[in-house]
């Protein structure tokens, strides 16, 4: 049994259905990649799961540790240990980095200054900043990932969390995950990259809002390869068959 | 209470100590203490019903240390009236912090007129910080008419976060010249039925003129605010911009108008106004965090008045 169960989920917006009957789980301490191309369904997922506006109204069933979280408010969930970390992390005018990951912080975790450090952010540059546009999209990504170390939650969503990020600092993003792991979180990430997808163990592989396949990451790695061409939301994982790998 | 306890509550009770530092107290229309540094003259007359002020920062003279002007009422009801000059002289610098101390107000007035002449490359600072008791009972009314010549620089911060704002008109008139810079930054929180009025109107005469005017005022309960931004640029090569943001919760209120006039081909202003609740994106990211709805609009409200 996962530690976080997703059951039959269907989510509607405006008339499109985005997450078409969605069953999955991620496992226990774990590191998972959820997959696919745009449109396909990934963000979405993420943001059912921690129950933000506008995608909380979804059919079907999320579980975490066995209980229905389906009910639950955006910081209920947070306070069993769920959380998430945007594609576009958000800004905030006059808040200062030190407040921002002192919000998060959980009791006896890791300090401040530990979590910049991790994530290649120097404290004496970066505490007393504020968390507003002055700062580049690299830099807030960086942030709020220091801000999910702090908080040490038991399962993480990382949107897309290479993006803005330079190749050089890519690695710190890699240590944060592994420090997350090492904390014992189960760690999704959503993504569209290869170097991220090869950080999980196993993948999940979306498209046109189902789930199309998932096992170990080497078996869905193909996709990135250029051996499966977008279609009409008909794609398999190609093991022979035509160029889109359909048999 | 006295005035020692005000002071320690602004937290400046040890500038004040400080012979280096200069200072000037008053309670109501009484000066308590004053302390001055060679460049500055501060002179007061203390009348029935005001107290005026005058200021002078020689030419060329720089006083390297904030001056501490504090404006305190330890009464429950009284009414304060500034009637304030200040003269910084040219290639002068200053920076004055003033603080309006009000803890105990039922019902309390606090009136400041002030004309203030900012000599050619001189440069005055002005940051004014109220503490207000939490009852509402204050109409504060700070006007200034703010004169800058070539190359002269004028910022103020006013920043009225601490205790309920009664009622506030903030009235500001300010004119540069030649290369001058004006920055004005207001910030508000009002809450209970607090009655909030920004007015600043800038005009950029001089070529290369700049100026900036920004307000962040936040409403909540049944607090009104109306923001009133204008800036008006008759000078080749003028520059400005005009940026209000205010967020209302519950049965709050807020207007902006912004009002940007460029009367000169080579002039510039720009404006941007927000009014509305919280962000969602920056409310749900602090919540999943695991801070509750409240918590996070305390966070990012603080954050925006800081």
């Amino acid at each position: 049994m996962g530690i976080l169960e997703v059951s039959n989920l269907h989510l509607t917006i405006n008339g499109t259905r985005i997450l078409n009957d969605v069953t999955l789980d991620f496992w226990e301490g774990h590191v998972h990649a959820v997959v696919g191309p745009n449109g396909a369904g990934k963000s979405t997922l993420a943001a059912a799961i921690m129950g933000l506006e506008g995608y909380r109204d979804v059919e079907g069933d999320i579980r975490f540790e066995g209980q229905s979280i389906t009910g639950l408010s955006v910081d209920q969930r947070a306070k069993k240990g769920i959380t998430l970390a945007w594609q576009e992390p958000a800004r905030y005018e006059g808040l200062s980095v030190a407040k921002f990951l002192g919000a998060a912080a959980a009791d006896g975790g890791i300090t401040a200054e530990e979590a910049l450090e991790q994530v290649g952010l120097s404290p004496a540059r970066y505490l007393h900043r504020a968390v507003d546009k002055s700062l580049s999209g690299g830099e807030r990504k960086k942030l709020e990932l220091a801000s999910i170390l702090v908080m040490e939650p038991r399962f993480v969503m990382l949107d897309e969390p290479d993006s803005g990020i330079d190749v050089a600092s890519l690695h710190k993003i890699f240590e944060g995950i592994q420090s997350l792991r090492k904390q014992g979180a189960t760690v999704v990430l959503i993504t569209h990259s290869i170097t991220v997808m090869k950080q999980a163990e196993h993948a999940f592989l979306f498209c046109g809002g189902r789930l199309i396949d998932k096992g170990r990451t080497p078996s869905i790695l193909p996709y990135f390869e250029g051996e499966c061409l977008p279609c009409d939301h008909q794609n398999v994982p190609t093991r022979g068959g035509d160029e889109h790998g359909h048999e | 209470m006295d005035m020692n306890n005000l002071l320690e509550m602004a937290g400046v009770n040890g500038a004040l100590q400080d012979p280096d530092t200069a200072h000037l107290a008053i309670d109501v229309h009484r000066v308590m203490s004053k302390n001055l540094v060679p460049g500055l003259q501060v002179e007061t007359e203390e009348a029935e019903g005001v107290i005026r002020v005058r200021i002078r920062v020689e030419e060329g003279a720089h006083i390297h240390r904030p001056v501490h002007l504090c404006f305190g009422i330890t009464h429950q009801q009284a009414q304060q009236l500034i009637d304030m000059d200040v003269e910084v002289g040219r290639k002068a610098r200053i920076e004055v912090l003033s603080h309006c101390i009000f803890p105990r107000a039922t019902d309390v007035r606090h009136q400041m007129q002030a004309r203030i002449h900012v000599g050619e490359d001189a440069s005055y600072r002005y940051l004014e910080k109220h503490i207000h008791s939490d009852r509402g009972g204050l109409a504060v009314y700070p006007s200034a008419q703010v004169e800058l010549e070539r190359g002269a620089r004028f910022s103020t911060d006013f920043e009225l976060v601490r205790g309920r704002v009664g009622t506030l008109a903030i009235d500001y008139v300010l004119t540069g010249r030649y290369h001058s810079i004006l920055e004005m930054v207001s910030r508000v929180n009002g809450r209970g039925d607090d009655d909030i009025s920004i007015r600043e109107v800038g005009y950029l005469v001089g070529e290369h003129a700049r100026g900036a005017l920004t307000s962040r005022v936040a409403v909540r309960d049944r607090a009104q605010a109306q923001v009133y931004n204008k800036l008006r640029a008759t000078a080749p090569h003028a520059r400005g911009h005009v940026d209000c943001k205010e967020i209302i919760q519950d049965d709050g209120k807020a207007t902006a108008i912004p009002i940007v006039e460029v009367v000169h081909p080579l002039a510039h202003v720009t404006h941007e106004a927000a009014i509305g609740s919280v962000d969602t994106k920056q409310l749900e990211t602090l919540m999943a965090r695991g801070l509750d709805e409240d918590q996070a609009t305390e966070l990012i409200i603080e954050g925006l008045l800081s």
